[in-house]
């Protein structure tokens, strides 16, 4: 077939990508090879527009095992224990097939986590819907939670955190971010990276069929009006299947059999392939008759784009092969022995007996193009709004119309769909600030949170990227945990436009400057651009998951208050910051303005000086105070406990609004004990760390003396009716 | 005493109840779904999962598969049977225990914390419970929805063959505390001997305070006495 302009435009590639494809070559590629390159040098595959940009961004550490590079991150938690995780987009493929979208999403990222030997022990999304009345929202919300638990339940790992959110910019893309959480032992972890010559390149696993074909290029462009005609793009998922391919895989691990391995996620056979040849600097060579098919009359073509789920690649030593079949065996999957490596550093494809494609690795791996895109500053937003302008709202008013709107609202409706117990570890669940779950039979734990706040960073991005990093941090620290490292998902729109390119840029910008600070490493990720329908781009949103470590579970913290008589303690000092905060945006529709300063500092001050009270066992309960400022935080403390809370009114004070609403950064509050109370402010006195008592826990109701006093019954059922009436 | 768990490729709380009993000193063997024979056993486990995916009705297939019709023997041999969420499933497609399990309510996954009420503490499984003590479990399944006709309705009343009823936090069983849509609350029921349990709720997940509670221990630990 010849390689007209038409079909290299259906492929995704540029016309000047066509010519650089010729001189690799050195001849025209065929359609398979023309495939082949589409799939390695899309967006999503290839990195091209962002790799310039994230290498800038700090990896290492005293406990970084793995950066970015390999399936997924990995971190040392101390006594040979690893920890191995990564944190992935599948937005495209849910806005189109919402439920198959989403699992499979799921069912991605955790052939990530156990292809690197970690059996997966947390699963957490952070999912992105657009505005509640637009008429696709409720579809597309169900689907991708029910996706979520539709995988998750059935493979047996919990999902144990997430945020899920509304807002219009995700109207016609929403953003399915998943990450999964595993552990293996740091003597047992296993790479991409291929070695030694005319070694088994073997296939395990479910069947290839013609579903996902052409997917990750899919996910590299923007959507317009015949988008939904991509629906056979969309993999579909088998979390049955996984859990086979999962169990198989950890117990050919216990040997010594494998030399590297790698799952088909994004363009399936060709980039896993690629991938391990290029990292070993070899050659491979797959024989395509041998490639189990779900399908009659399967093309060479359709088998190495196709994107179906629960595949493995593995390179095998020598005379492994009859004990790994076994195995896999046992588990009724496939395997199959499909190429081998090579000296040629070519990727060598044969089908019938004929050479049917020969590609250099190098021209689709590190000769992948890569581009240095003009990219635009933002400048840092004027304040334009006075309170003293608007029109004037009680307090608890404001405060029971956020806390039952629907991003502010009780998540269970989504939670309870998702097994958070099973394993049996999990210490502390969803709608906490970090989830928290036990390492199998040892006293430590680990907690994970995922964050993100996109009206931060549209307001400016340089800001938003750096405040997103604090709040994951302060989230570990909320819970009684060590920050140790996250792992990013970069969701923004077209790269192809400077204002975009902009906003990606500055948000890493932000992102390296505070896990320098906070010496709290990026070791795994992934960048998804292109959300956006018909040249309308989504707000910029830096997905972050964080990891950190409790030495022993009995120590963990929750945000329950748990005494009459305890008094809370504010950490970090309040200025009123109210742009861009909740209380701007749900009671006057205001959304101008720049985001709260972060000051980097004060942020690691604060959080090492809770971190310090925690560990002399002072603090009862604590809570970071986040979108909704201190009331909202207070309010939060309340809803799952038995208590309420008595506020007093500050003494010093502009407005009250300003004080209670202002989502000024860097402050926890602290439950403690009130016979503490001296000897925690003389601590935090003498390493100059601002603090004030705010409140004290009562019961039955949240009161501020001389301003409201509400039922705690109607706080909770403000807070939890939202999602039960949609 | 001598415990069996049976493990089928997508079990998944396999493993949190062979803990639950090695904690209690147990001799547990995992019995693989492929295996033919049964070692000798007092108990036998039938754990939660997806069996082999249950992309037909929950259970259905695990039912026919070849260790169950051991584990049919063993029951009709009076052994003591334990089948908790999918192993309840299995077991009502057995028919080792009568009725079925339909979609929740809601037609929803549910997965939280609930409280059921000893109806029947006077068995091999429930006597270190006092009788209407109020007990929080966890449940997490898609079919949970308890039906069988009125005369098996009756009889399970009136023969006192339901152990555990869902209810409130104080122990009161309304509608509005039954998670899933089950007949009268019903959270677990027997057979007609007694030696035969099927339960929605699991256990083995409330066996460590620290973790999440440990109402389900006495279960486990019932089974000794």
């Amino acid at each position: 077939m010849k390689i007209t302009n038409n079909i290299v435009e259906k492929h995704g590639l540029k016309p000047d990508e066509y010519s650089k494809i010729n001189e690799l070559l050195k001849r025209e590629p065929n359609l398979l090879e023309l495939g082949i390159f589409s799939a390695m040098w899309n967006e999503h595959c290839s990195y091209k527009s962002s790799r310039i940009h994230l290498k800038n961004l700090p990896t290492k550490g005293k406990q970084v095992i793995q950066g970015p590079g390999e399936n997924a991150g990995v971190i040392d938690i101390g006594d040979n224990d690893a920890i191995i995780f990564k944190i992935e987009s599948h937005n495209h493929p849910s806005y189109i097939e919402p439920y198959q979208g989403a699992a499979t999403g799921v069912g991605g990222i955790l052939r990530d986590v156990f292809t690197m030997g970690a059996r997966p022990i947390a699963l957490l999304n952070s999912i992105h819907f657009g505005s509640p009345e637009h008429p696709k929202t409720k579809t597309l919300l169900n689907g991708v939670v029910s996706g979520i638990a539709g995988y998750g339940n059935c493979i047996g790992i919990p999902t144990v955190a997430g945020e899920t959110k509304f807002n219009s910019t995700y109207n016609e893309n929403i953003l399915v971010n998943a990450m999964a959480v595993g552990h293996a032992k740091k003597d047992k972890i296993f790479y991409s990276k291929a070695k030694g010559l005319n070694k088994s390149v073997v296939y395990v696993g479910s069947k290839t069929g013609r579903d996902g074909i052409h997917g990750s290029s899919m996910a590299s462009t923007e959507f317009n009006e015949n988008s939904e005609d991509k629906k056979p793009t969309v993999q579909v998922g088998d979390p049955f299947a996984e859990k086979l391919l999962m169990e198989a895989c950890l117990e050919l691990m216990k040997d010594k059999s494998i030399i590297s391995i790698q799952d088909m996620g994004a363009a399936g056979l060709t980039s896993s392939s690629v991938e391990m040849a290029s990292k070993g600097e070899l050659g491979i060579e797959l024989h395509l008759d041998k490639v189990p098919c779900r399908e009659e009359g399967m093309t060479p073509y359709e088998m190495m784009l196709s994107e179906s789920q629960e595949r493995m690649l593995i390179i095998l030593e020598d005379k492994k092969e009859k004990d790994a079949k076994k195995i896999f065996d046992k588990w009724d999957l496939d395997f199959v022995v499909i190429g081998k490596t090579t000296n040629t550093n070519n990727l060598t494809l044969k089908f019938e007996d004929k050479i049917v494609g020969e590609i250099p690795i190098d021209a689709l791996a590190s000769k992948a193009p890569l581009y240095e895109r003009k990219w635009t500053k933002k400048k840092l937003p004027e304040k334009k709004i006075n309170i003293k302008d608007l029109k004037k709202i009680k307090l608890e008013d404001a405060l029971i119309k956020i806390l039952s709107s629907p991003n502010e609202s009780n998540k269970s409706w989504v939670t309870e769909q998702f097994d958070q117990m099973v394993m049996n570890d999990t210490a502390q669940k969803s709608g906490s600030d970090a989830a928290i779950i036990r390492i199998h039979k040892k006293e430590k734990a680990i907690a994970m949170t995922v964050d993100s706040s996109a009206d931060y960073c549209k307001a400016h991005p340089l800001t938003g990227g750096k405040q997103i990093v604090c709040e994951s941090w302060r989230n570990l620290i909320s819970v009684g945990a060590k920050p140790i490292a996250i792992t990013n998902c970069l969701n923004f729109g077209n790269p192809e436009n400077p204002k975009i390119m902009g906003e990606f840029a500055e948000c890493l910008i932000g992102l390296k400057e505070a896990c320098e600070f906070l010496d709290f490493p990026v070791v795994s990720g992934n960048v998804s651009f292109y959300n956006g329908t018909n040249k309308k781009n989504i707000d910029p949103t830096p997905v972050i998951g964080g990891v950190g470590l409790i030495q022993n579970t009995q120590n963990k913290i929750s945000h329950v208050l748990k005494k009459e008589g305890n008094i809370i303690l504010q950490v970090g000092k309040t200025f009123g910051h109210l742009h861009q905060s909740i209380f701007f945006k749900e009671i006057y529709s205001i959304t101008e303005g720049p985001p709260p300063e972060v000051n980097l500092s004060n942020e690691k001050n604060n959080g090492e000086a809770v971190l310090k009270l925690m560990n002399k066992r002072l603090i009862v309960s604590a809570h970071d105070v986040s979108s909704g400022g201190m009331i909202v935080a207070l309010a939060e403390m309340c809803l799952p406990s038995e208590y309420g809370l008595k506020i007093e009114r500050p003494q010093k004070l502009s407005n009250l609004k300003e004080y209670y609403f202002g989502e000024d950064q860097g402050r926890y509050l602290l439950e403690i004990e009130a016979k503490n109370l001296l000897n925690i402010k003389k601590i935090l006195n003498e390493n100059n760390i601002f603090n004030e008592s705010v409140a004290t826990v009562q019961k039955h109701y949240f009161e501020m003396i001389d301003e409201f006093k509400i039922d705690k019954n109607e706080l909770y059922k403000a807070n939890n009716k939202w999602y039960n009436n949609y | 005493m001598n415990s069996s768990i049976i493990v089928f490729p997508g079990s998944n709380c396999d493993r949190d109840i062979s803990d639950a009993l090695e904690k209690l000193k147990f001799k547990n063997t995992m019995v693989w779904h492929k295996d033919t024979t049964l070692p000798k056993s007092d108990l036998i486990i039938v754990p939660g999962g997806f069996s082999y995916g249950d992309y037909l009705r929950s259970g259905a297939i695990a039912a026919k598969s070849n260790i169950l019709n051991e584990v049919i023997k063993s029951a009709n041999d009076g052994c003591l049977i334990l089948g908790i969420c999918n192993g309840f499933q299995i077991l009502t497609e057995t028919g080792l225990l009568k009725g079925v399990l339909l979609r929740n309510k809601n037609l929803k996954f549910i997965g939280k914390d609930i409280y059921v009420k000893t109806i029947n503490t006077d068995n091999k499984f429930c006597n270190k419970y006092k009788k209407d003590q109020v007990l929080k479990f966890n449940i997490a399944h898609n079919e949970g929805n308890y039906f069988t006709n009125s005369d098996h309705l009756k009889e399970l009343e009136d023969k006192n063959l339901i152990p555990f009823k869902y209810c409130d936090k104080e122990g009161n069983m309304h509608e509005e505390n039954n998670p899933n849509g089950s007949l009268n609350n019903i959270a677990g029921i027997f057979n007609d001997k007694k030696n035969i349990l099927g339960m929605m709720p699991h256990p083995e997940r409330m066996i460590d305070q620290m973790i999440s509670g440990n109402d389900g221990a006495n279960l486990f630990s019932s089974l000794l006495n």
